[in-house]
This record gives C-alpha cells, sequence and structure tokens, in this order.
C-alpha cells in the first residue's frame, strides 16, 4: 500500500481540479450533443463522478473524513436517483417507443 | 359635588347609548323621556355644582379621570375643569339642552326618527360638555369635533332630500377647514409651552412679552378654528344652510351652544389673545364685519329660519367683536343672554312652523296673533330682547360691548349701532310679517293653523321668562347693579383684565351712548311697523326685479357663487388636471406601462420555451458559464 | 506521480469515447471503465472504502441497471438518433467554454501546494465507519429513506398500468 499512495505524493492538488473540470464538462458535452436519454443519463452519472474525485480529492488534502462520507450520499443518492430515472425512461419507450428525448417537447405547458 | 362632574356629561352619554341602541324597540315616549331625564340630571349636577362653585373661595378645581396619552413628554390627563366659565357653559348647555329636548318630544312627535333625534341630541349634549369641561386643548378638541359630528348629523337629519344632504356637507367640510387651523394651533401650543394644560399654559403664557410672534401665529390659528365652529367671515356661510336641520337643532346647535364654542374657546384662552393685540384687532374687525354682513342679508331674506340663521351670525359677529376689544366677560354675558333669546326665536318660528304645517316661507304667513297668541308675545319677547330694548337682556349685554368697543375706537362703535339697529329692523320685519295683518297662506294651511302643544309652549314660556330677566346678573354700575356676572368671572379672566384695565368711561358718556343706540333700536323697529305692518308691503317674490342693494342683499351678496367660482371651481378643475394628466397620464402610464412591458417582453421571450430538453440544458449551461464569467471578473 | 498522470489521461479518453460512441451498448461498457479508472484513483489516494463501493455500487450495480435497461428496450446502434453536425459543435463549443470558464473561475491552471496524504488513515473503512455513524447517523438514516422511496417509485413507474391493458 506504501507504495500506491507514495505514487500520488507531488501532484499538485491544481491538476485534481483541472482533471475533474475536464471529466465534467466532458459530462456535459454529452447532455448537449446526443439525443438518447439513456446516454445523457450516464453523462450525469460521468459529471457526478468528476465530482466526488474532486471531493475525495480535498477530503485527503485537508485530512477531514466528511468530505468523504459525503461522497458516500452522493452515491446513495445517486443510485436512488438512476433506478428513478430509468424507470421513467422505460416508462417513455413504452409510450413513445423511442427514447429522444426531441420527442419529449411537451415541456413547455 | 365638584368631584363628581363627570356626572354631567356621563348622564347624556347614556341617554345616547341607552336610545341609540334601543331606537327600534324603545317607544316614542320612552326615549323621549329617557333624553329629557338624562339633560336634566346633568342640568341638576350643574346647579349643584354652580352652587358649590358659588360659594367656595377656591375657583378653580381640576377632576382628573384617568391619564389618556402619554408619549415621551406629552401628556395628556383626560380631565375636566371647573371654574366659573365652564360652570356658566354647564348651565348654558343643560339647561336650555334640558328645554329643548322638552320642546321636541313635541316637534318631532311625527317624525319617524324620532329615537334617532333624540341620540344624536343627546350625544350633541355630551360631546358639548366634554368641549367646554376639558382641562386641555385634546379633550376640548375631542368635544369640538364631536359637536362638529352631531351638527352634521343633525342637518342632515333628513338626509333624503339631497340638498339637506348637501348643506350637512358643506356644514362639516367648512368646519373642518376651520378645525385645521385649531388642530395646528394646538400643536404650536404644545411646541412653544410643552404642554396642553390649561393650567400649564396660561401662567406660562402670561409670563411673556406681548406681541410675541408665537402668540400669535397660535392666536390666529385659534381663531381660524373659531370662525369655522362660530360662523365668521369667511366661513360663514354654512350656518345659513345648516338650518335644513330640525328647528330644535336649529336652536340648540346652530343658536345657542355649538356655535358659541369658538367665542367660548377664546375666552378660555384669553391671556394668549389679550398678549396678542394684532389678532384681537383682526378678531374685532371680522367680527363686525360679520355683524354688519349678516345684518344686510337678514334684512331681505323671506325664510323665517334664514333670517334668523342670518341674525345669528350677526349676533356672533358682535360677541367677536366683544372679544376683539377685550370685553370677555361682555361676549360672555352675549353668549349667555343670546342663548336664551335665539333658542326662543328658533323655538317659536319651529312653533310657527308647526302650525303652518312646514311652511317656512313668510311671505305665506301673517296674522297668526289671533291663532298662535302664546308663539307671538314669546317671540315678542325674544324679538324686543335681540333689539337691545331695556329692560330686557339683549340690552345689558349689547350695551356692555358697544360701551367696551366705544372705548375702543369710536369707528367700530357707529358701525356697531348701525349693525343693532339693522337688527332691530329685520327682527320686527320678521315678527310684523309672520304675525300681523292678514293670513297670506293657503285656505287649507290656514284651516289647519293651531296653537302647539304644551310641552313645545312651556319651553317657550321659560325661555321668554329668561330672555326678559336674564340680563339682571349683569346690571352695570351706573344703573345701580354691581354687574354679577362680572364679578363671578372675575378670576378667568383676571390676567387679562389686569392688562386691559377696567371701563374707564364717565357716566355722563356711558348714558348717552345707551340713549344711541336704544333710540336706534326704537327707531328701526318703528320703521319696520311703518313699513310691514300699517303699510301691508310685503317682500317680492323670487323672480321679481329688485333693486341692486336689494338684489345683493337677497342673494347674500353671491358669496356662495364667489366660494364657488374662487375656490371650488378652481379645486375641481385642479383636482381634474390632477386626475387627468397626472394620475391617468402619468402614474396610471408607468404602472399599466410596466405591465405592458412585461406581457410584451413575455410574449417575446415565450418564443425560447420551445420545449425542447436539449435546447434547454444548452440555455443551462450558458448561464452557469455566464454566472461564473460575472463571478470571475467581479471578484 | 506519473501513474497519476497516466490513469487521469484514461479517465478522459474513455469518457470521451462514451459520448462520441454511437452505440449506446458500448457507451455503457465505456463508462464502466471509466468507472473502473476512478476506482484506481480512489485507492492513489487511499480512500479504500469509496474504492470499494465505487466498484461495486457504479460498476457493479448502477451500471449493471444501465445495462439491463439497454438490453431491455433493445437500443442498438441503428435506433440511435444522433443530432445533426451544428449542434453536436455547438455543444462541444459550450462544453468547452464551461471548460474554461471553470479552469479560470478555479485559477486551476498556476502552480499549487502539491497534494499530501495528511492522514492516510482517513478513508480506511474502519475510520470512515467511526464517522457515518456517529457524527452523520441522521443523514445515513434519512438516505435509507430516500432509497426506499426512490424503490417505491421505480416499481411504481416502470409497473405497466392495469387500466390500459
Amino acid at each position: 500500500m506504501e507504495s500506491i499512495t507514495n505514487s500520488i505524493q507531488g501532484v499538485p492538488l491544481n491538476h485534481y481540479i483541472l482533471f475533474c473540470a475536464i471529466l465534467f464538462s466532458i459530462g456535459v458535452m454529452g447532455v448537449l450533443i446526443r439525443r438518447n436519454a439513456i446516454v445523457i443519463f450516464m453523462s450525469v452519472e460521468l459529471m457526478l463522478n468528476a465530482v466526488n474525485l474532486l471531493l475525495t480529492a480535498f477530503s485527503v488534502h485537508h485530512g477531514d473524513a466528511s468530505g468523504q462520507v459525503f461522497v458516500f450520499f452522493v452515491m446513495a443518492l445517486a443510485a436512488a436517483e438512476v433506478a428513478v430515472g430509468l424507470a421513467i425512461i422505460v416508462m417513455i419507450y413504452r409510450n413513445t417507443s423511442s427514447t429522444d428525448i426531441n420527442v419529449l417537447n411537451r415541456l413547455k405547458w | 359635588m365638584i368631584d363628581f362632574v363627570w356626572l354631567v356629561p356621563l348622564f347624556p352619554l347614556i341617554g345616547f347609548l341607552i336610545i341609540g341602541l334601543g331606537r327600534n324597540i324603545l317607544p316614542k315616549a320612552v326615549a323621549g323621556f329617557i333624553g329629557s331625564l338624562t339633560v336634566l340630571l346633568s342640568f341638576a349636577v350643574s346647579i349643584a355644582i354652580f352652587v358649590q362653585l358659588e360659594s367656595s373661595a377656591v375657583k378653580t378645581h381640576i377632576v382628573p379621570l384617568f391619564d389618556w396619552i402619554r408619549a415621551g413628554n406629552l401628556l395628556v390627563p383626560f380631565s375636566f375643569q371647573v371654574d366659573p366659565l365652564s360652570a356658566l357653559m354647564l348651565l348654558i348647555v343643560t339647561g336650555i339642552g334640558f328645554l329643548i329636548h322638552v320642546y321636541s318630544t313635541g316637534y318631532m312627535h311625527h317624525d319617524a326618527g324620532f329615537s334617532k333625534f333624540f341620540s344624536y341630541l343627546n350625544l350633541f349634549i355630551f360631546f358639548m360638555l366634554l368641549l367646554v369641561l376639558g382641562s386641555n386643548y385634546i379633550v376640548m378638541f375631542i368635544g369640538w369635533e364631536g359637536v362638529g359630528l352631531c351638527s352634521y348629523l343633525l342637518i342632515g337629519f333628513w338626509y333624503t332630500n339631497s340638498a339637506y344632504a348637501s348643506a350637512a356637507k358643506k356644514a362639516f367640510i367648512m368646519n373642518r377647514i376651520g378645525d385645521l387651523g385649531f388642530l395646528i394651533g394646538v400643536f404650536l401650543i404644545f411646541a412653544t409651552f410643552g404642554s396642553l394644560e390649561f393650567a400649564q399654559v396660561f401662567p406660562q403664557a402670561a409670563n411673556l412679552a406681548p406681541n410675541n410672534p408665537f402668540l400669535i401665529l397660535i392666536t390666529i390659528l385659534l381663531f381660524i378654528g373659531a370662525t369655522g365652529k362660530s360662523a365668521q367671515i369667511p366661513l360663514f356661510t354654512w350656518l345659513p344652510d345648516a338650518m335644513a336641520g330640525p328647528t330644535p337643532v336649529s336652536a340648540l346647535i346652530h343658536a345657542a351652544t355649538m356655535v358659541t364654542a369658538g367665542i367660548y374657546m377664546i375666552a378660555r384662552s384669553n391671556i394668549l389673545f389679550t398678549l396678542a393685540p394684532l389678532t384681537l384687532e383682526i378678531v374685532a374687525i371680522i367680527g363686525i364685519a360679520t355683524a354688519l354682513l349678516a345684518a344686510t342679508i337678514a334684512v331681505t331674506q323671506t325664510d323665517i329660519k334664514k333670517v334668523l340663521a342670518y341674525s345669528t351670525v350677526s349676533q356672533l359677529g358682535y360677541m367677536f367683536l366683544a372679544l376683539g376689544v377685550g370685553a370677555y366677560t361682555g361676549a360672555m354675558f352675549h353668549v349667555l343672554t343670546h342663548a336664551f333669546f335665539k333658542a326662543l326665536l328658533f323655538l317659536g318660528a319651529g312653533s310657527v312652523i308647526h302650525a303652518m304645517s312646514n311652511e317656512q316661507d313668510m311671505r305665506a304667513m301673517g296674522g297668526l296673533k289671533k291663532k298662535l297668541p302664546i308663539t307671538f308675545i314669546t317671540m315678542l319677547i325674544g324679538t324686543i330682547a335681540i333689539s337691545g330694548i331695556p329692560p330686557f337682556s339683549g340690552f345689558f349685554s349689547k350695551d356692555e360691548i358697544l360701551a367696551h368697543t366705544y372705548q375702543h375706537s369710536k369707528t367700530l362703535w357707529v358701525l356697531g349701532v348701525i349693525g343693532a339697529m339693522f337688527t332691530a329692523f329685520y327682527m320686527f320685519r320678521m315678527l310684523f310679517l309672520t304675525f300681523y295683518n292678514k293670513f297670506r297662506g293657503t285656505h287649507e294651511q290656514e284651516h289647519h293653523l293651531h296653537e302647539s302643544p304644551k310641552s313645545m309652549t312651556i319651553p317657550l314660556i321659560v325661555l321668554a321668562a329668561l330672555s326678559v330677566v336674564g340680563g339682571f346678573i349683569g346690571i352695570p354700575h351706573i344703573l345701580g347693579g354691581h354687574h354679577w356676572l362680572s364679578q363671578f368671572l372675575a378670576p378667568v379672566f383676571y390676567q387679562s383684565s389686569v392688562r386691559t384695565g377696567a371701563l374707564t368711561l364717565d357716566h355722563q358718556t356711558e348714558f348717552l351712548l345707551m340713549g344711541v343706540s336704544v333710540a336706534g333700536a326704537v327707531i328701526a323697529a318703528l320703521i319696520a311697523f311703518v313699513k310691514y305692518s300699517k303699510n301691508n308691503h310685503v317682500p317680492l317674490a323670487d323672480n321679481v326685479d329688485r333693486g341692486t342693494l336689494a338684489r345683493l342683499s337677497y342673494h347674500k351678496y353671491y358669496i356662495d357663487e364667489i366660494y364657488d367660482f374662487a375656490i371650488s371651481k378652481p379645486l375641481n378643475f385642479l383636482s381634474g388636471f390632477f386626475y387627468r394628466v397626472v394620475d391617468k397620464a402619468a402614474i396610471d402610464g408607468v404602472v399599466q406601462g410596466l405591465g405592458r412591458a412585461t406581457t410584451e417582453a413575455s410574449k417575446g421571450l415565450r418564443l425560447l420555451q420551445s420545449g425542447n430538453i436539449g435546447f434547454y440544458i444548452f440555455m443551462m449551461v450558458a448561464g452557469i458559464v455566464a454566472l461564473l464569467l460575472y463571478g470571475f471578473y467581479n471578484i | 506521480m506519473n501513474l497519476f498522470y497516466f490513469i487521469a489521461f484514461l479517465s478522459i479518453f474513455f469518457s470521451l469515447l462514451v459520448i462520441f460512441s454511437k452505440n449506446p451498448v458500448y457507451s455503457v461498457l465505456y463508462l464502466i471503465v471509466t468507472f473502473f479508472t476512478l476506482t484506481i484513483h480512489y485507492i492513489l489516494l487511499n480512500a479504500q472504502f469509496l474504492a470499494i463501493v465505487n466498484f461495486i455500487v457504479y460498476m457493479g450495480a448502477i451500471m449493471v441497471l444501465f445495462l439491463f435497461v439497454l438490453m431491455l428496450l433493445n437500443l442498438n446502434e441503428d435506433s440511435e438518433p444522433m443530432k445533426s453536425n451544428l449542434i453536436k459543435v455547438a455543444g462541444v463549443v459550450a462544453g468547452m467554454c464551461l471548460l474554461v470558464t471553470l479552469v479560470g473561475s478555479f485559477r486551476a491552471l498556476g502552480d499549487s501546494d502539491p497534494l499530501i496524504l495528511k492522514n492516510p488513515e482517513i478513508g480506511l473503512v474502519k475510520n470512515l465507519g467511526k464517522v457515518l455513524f456517529d457524527e452523520f447517523l441522521l443523514p445515513f438514516e434519512i438516505s435509507s429513506i430516500l432509497l426506499l422511496s426512490a424503490m417505491v417509485g421505480a416499481v411504481l413507474l416502470a409497473k405497466k398500468d392495469p387500466k390500459k391493458i
């Protein structure tokens, strides 16, 4: 274990931020360019994970366990969200035979 | 008994509550009985207080009830002040109030609003008593406003007639103009003296030098209040219109009590006015101007109540003249005697109107002497009294006023005597037109003529007796009296009389003055007799062309029209301007413009609401970027 | 130290594949790989508990759920709706803008303190468990209610409407 943890000693905190920002932006891009609801969902998961990683990095940096507990809660929330979201997508598919979000343009009412 | 002074206003208040709440349940007889009884009880208590005060060495008693307002250094106790001045007013208000209540039981007997009428009357008595009893300007102001309210309610008593309702509104609004002056005056008093209690303000004021600018401002403002309530130029036009109310109301409120509130207030604040000679000069000039103006209007009026109304305005002018020349006792003396004979005249007129089946035009009367003997005799007494013919009460009070005026200014005295001659003329004109010669009304009215019931004639007789003997409480020294009233009121006016000094006319001059005014009155009465009784002259009908002077007088110098043109029209125009331009165009424009702009902008923005989720997300990302950039460049 | 950059590169690479692969099934598989690289990141940070949870919950449960739904709906490359190129470019540009502003606002390009494991014990199961069941007991209990209600909701939503059939 020692060798593993040693391998990240010296990585600047800024690089974690940069990395997570890139990952988050990729998630946003995914949401913007895809029409398939499930892929959009996966992009959202990607964003969540980027944030999770950053939380953990800061938690480790500050030596405070709260950040990691928070990540745990985010994961629980994500699990709940995925369960409900996928159920909704299944419903939508059943009604429209499609997972294309452009079909769901009735949000204006 | 003085400690129980709160009983005096309490009784009418109880009467008001009982009659007012039970107005639909109580039979007329009970309502009238309660109304009269409560005032009688107040009168009894007032007499007891008066007797005790007369014999007591201490002349000023303050009876605190409770602390009403306590805020910072403003302390307004709800307390009553009993001194000779308020004791005298108590007797006038409750005594005449009682007689008029009794009279009303007869006069209003057929009216549907009988109970309502009595509840209002009792409420009026209550407020009037507060006005005269209050030991500070605030309690006085409550009464002041309260009597204004009751006056409004009673003038508009037959409110289904829109002319009567607008007369009530006119009275109320004119009073409000005056009240504003009074209120500002009260504020200034507090700002200057730090208190509103009479007992604290007046000693402080007595230490001030005369012609203090604050004092002059305060007294002018108070006087404006008095012109509103007591119907002086320029706020007098409401009083003739106030005759729209039932006749007992005219007698009680618009002749005997409420309209004298202004005189009472100035007499109460006499020290303030004495130290402001400029204001006193204004008061005297306004007083004599009002007296003459109203008297000249009265000589051509044909409505019996209008004649009396202008006569009241004129007599009030005399009282202000008396105040203006520093004759505070004379003013209060005239308040007292005027209360007797003017109430008598109004009630007599009421009796005539009652007999004539609500006809008020004197051109349709005449020859009522035989049919209404008691009314005739009592009104004759009232007329002689008001004309100032000795030994009736009006002579003594008017003579005292004129004597003081003579000492103050010869010009004012001449004008005063001319006014007195006018008074005698129009009063006898009224008497002759009403009671002499042949009856000029319709046959049906003639058939209906009858003397009024006892409940109406007895108050007339009592008031007539008072009009005869009322003057004897103030017989001047030269006629062998010792002027009891002046001695009684002396403590109240002590500070002022020290400054103004006593009457210094020699006996010869004083006799001469009396002789001139009595001779003037008798001559005027004789002219009236020749013109209206002997030559049987009847005033012209409305549409007949008159001479210029007569037309001016008959149309009340067009004062209402002038007010309408000079004040109401510009105000209406200004209101219209504000309504159309400022309110409608500017304010509404801005307000509605904002609404319309929002609607229009929303119509444009609505197109963004495409329902496309992808687009929403795109906009959301754009928003986040914008927010981050904003934060980036601003931190 | 280089290990971090290598893994980070892998993460970004696979996550790009996630959003650009046409077949949603591939997307899910790439996402699983991405999550695996993230698990490695957790291990590097000595957050063992999170690594395990990420491995089990995300890679195991959640991704299986995605895959399951995809299979259930029988989605593949043919049925995949794609946006026009213009919108894709606009989306990429917007994403890049976001990235630039994020980086800019975090001032992430400059140098900073290197990450140091002050307290290597912090991410261990034992330590985290103590914190979780002591300080965060109430949120923990409430999250259980959240999961329960999500489960009930999912069942209700996915159930076929008995009236329609």
